[in-house]
């Protein structure tokens, strides 16, 4: 199979979509190696979270392949590419609010295959709420959580699947300075434990503290692309960002 | 836990047995009576199973009823009679899906459109066959099928649904359906097959709808669509499950037996103003009680001490 450390995870190429005449996502290459965080940077309206709807199957392409440990998903239903081992958070948190901590994780695990059998789904759901840092909570219903807690239990659900390929939509937005460090502890100790990742995020310290490569987006079309501290420094990276004034938040 | 489900299923049973005696009483109003509340609550019940944890409301109660009872309109006299309600099962699944793949798509208030628009369009259609084809306004429906053999079979398939009902909640097929209910598009990328699982449980709750039609068609000596396909059904079996609690299995019944009895007292004393009661009562419910009977047993309970706890196995 094409399991060795050699394939990428994530390879991209010609990928295009547009929405009526405006092309969100124009003509995007990019691979993302076994074990990397993957930076995807861009102001608002770049075609970040397009992107990551193009790779998730919420949206289908109108041309080019996407490729997850070699085999093509692109077109496929969200569901086959969950199965197949991405998992994703929301820009906007998305928990199950109706149901607790355990459930939510739960949710995340229990439609893979092949199935866990129940007592060791149990034994993982312990493990993930013990490294989100929920420990404890886990009968408390997701509803009365508070917004870090959202963000951790979404974690959980993502990690739940042990995927291959982790997408993380602003993860980190809204935090805190104290919580944002929590975050970026968590995210770093992801990376220890091999899984790759694609984060997309506007926070400029996350980024540096986090990515081994980023690429930026600008209109639909990938503008630059590189080890993180020369893309932050690049001329038209700081031009299509910030108007020019130096990248540094 | 396995000593309270046995606990459970004992009671469960003995309640059956005595149940089952209520034709002995010999006395003809009753046992009307019971036959009206066991439909309804097969009927609220196999509503809950679907519209419960996915949300999507459906008024195609009628269409599914409708089918079945036609069925036996027709087949009544051609086939033994449990051959009849295999091929009413069988055509209330076969629409079911084919209904389920082509609407599930639609979401919130399209869907209770389209569903109601269903019950019209088989209505229409069946009207249409009859007096174009068959040559016929309405059918005679003569089997030899007392109102005991309908209420027995009617306790029967109560029995069953609940069960059904029971497998289903502590079945992967009913947490995934929590999960669309709870949010489509995160149980999409938690790799679960929406599609499926939603046709599924549209397929089996409307397969239920159909045998309780085609079980009730020797009720009628005489049918013709508008009483078979009568689109009240859909909105009082909703309102049942709404008042009775949607999200619970055990929470439609607790609609369906007061508001039948109510619906008995309404209908007999006030036959003129009948919807309009209805209407007033359907509002009270929503604004009242938006989580149904069980909803505020569980809200009583919580603030009681107890913690309403729900398991679902892996």
């Amino acid at each position: 199979m094409s399991q060795d450390s050699g394939t990428p995870v994530l390879t991209i190429s010609g990928l295009r979509r547009a929405f009526g005449g405006l092309v969100a996502v124009n003509d995007l290459d990019f691979t993302v190696a076994q074990g990397e965080i993957m930076g995807l940077l861009g102001p608002n309206g770049s075609g970040k979270t397009t992107a990551l709807n193009l790779i998730s199957g919420v949206l289908r392409p109108d041309a080019g392949t996407i490729r997850l440990m070699g085999q093509n998903i692109a077109g496929l239903a969200s569901y086959r590419i969950a199965r197949l081992g991405l998992a994703r958070t929301f820009q906007l948190v998305r928990v199950l609010d109706g149901m607790d901590c355990r459930e939510n994780i739960k949710a995340g695990l229990a439609f893979q295959r092949p199935h866990l059998p129940a007592s060791e789904a149990e034994l993982r759901i312990d493990t993930l709420l013990d490294r989100v840092g929920l420990a404890g909570h886990d009968r408390r219903p997701a509803a009365d959580l508070t917004y870090i807690d959202r963000k951790r239990l979404e974690l959980a659900r993502a990690l739940a699947a042990k995927p291959r390929l982790l997408l993380l939509d602003e993860w980190l937005a809204g935090l805190n300075p104290s919580e944002l460090a929590i975050g970026i502890d968590l995210i770093r100790a992801l990376r220890a434990d091999g899984i790759t990742i694609v984060l997309v995020e506007h926070v400029m310290s996350a980024v540096r503290a986090l990515c081994d490569r980023c690429i930026v987006m600008s209109s639909g079309r990938k503008i630059a692309e590189g080890a993180t501290a020369d893309v932050l420094s690049d001329a038209a990276v700081v031009k299509a960002y910030l108007g020019g004034v130096a990248v540094d938040a | 836990m396995s000593a309270r489900i046995a606990g459970f299923g004992a009671t469960a049973l003995a309640a059956l047995a005595l149940l089952a005696l209520v034709p002995r009483l010999g006395n003809a109003y009753y046992l009307a009576l019971a036959i009206s509340l066991l439909q309804y609550t097969v009927l609220a019940t196999a509503w809950g199973m679907f519209s419960g944890p996915t949300r999507y409301v459906s008024l195609a109660t009628t269409a599914f009823f409708g089918v079945g009872a036609y069925t036996v309109a027709v087949l009544g006299e051609i086939l033994p009679w449990p051959l009849v309600l295999l091929t009413a099962a069988a055509l209330g699944a076969i629409v079911a899906g084919i209904v389920g793949l082509s609407t599930l798509r639609l979401s919130g208030v399209y869907f209770v459109i389209f569903t109601f628009g269903l019950t019209e369009l088989i209505r229409q259609l069946v009207v249409w066959f009859e007096v174009n084809k068959s040559r016929v306004l309405g059918r005679y429906v003569f089997v030899n099928i007392t109102q005991a053999d309908i209420y027995w079979q009617l306790l029967v398939l109560t029995a069953a649904v609940f069960l059904l009902g029971w497998l289903i909640a502590r079945s992967r097929l009913g947490f995934a359906l929590r999960v669309i209910g709870e949010d489509e598009t995160v149980a999409k990328h938690c790799g679960i097959n929406t599609t499926f699982a939603k046709v599924a449980l549209f397929t089996i709750s409307a397969t239920v709808m159909t045998l309780v039609g085609a079980i009730m068609a020797p009720r009628w000596t005489y049918i013709e669509p508008s009483i078979a396909f009568n689109s009240m059904i859909s909105f009082q079996v909703l309102i049942m499950a709404l008042l009775g609690g949607a999200h619970r299995l055990w929470g439609p019944v607790l609609g369906a037996v007061p508001l039948t009895l109510l619906f008995e007292l309404l209908s007999a004393r006030f036959p003129n103003t009948f919807t309009i009661i209805l209407g007033c009562i359907f509002l009270l419910i929503v604004y009242m009680l938006p989580r149904g009977v069980a909803g505020l047993f569980e809200k009583l309970s919580t603030t009681a001490g107890g913690k309403p706890t729900q398991r679902v196995a892996a």
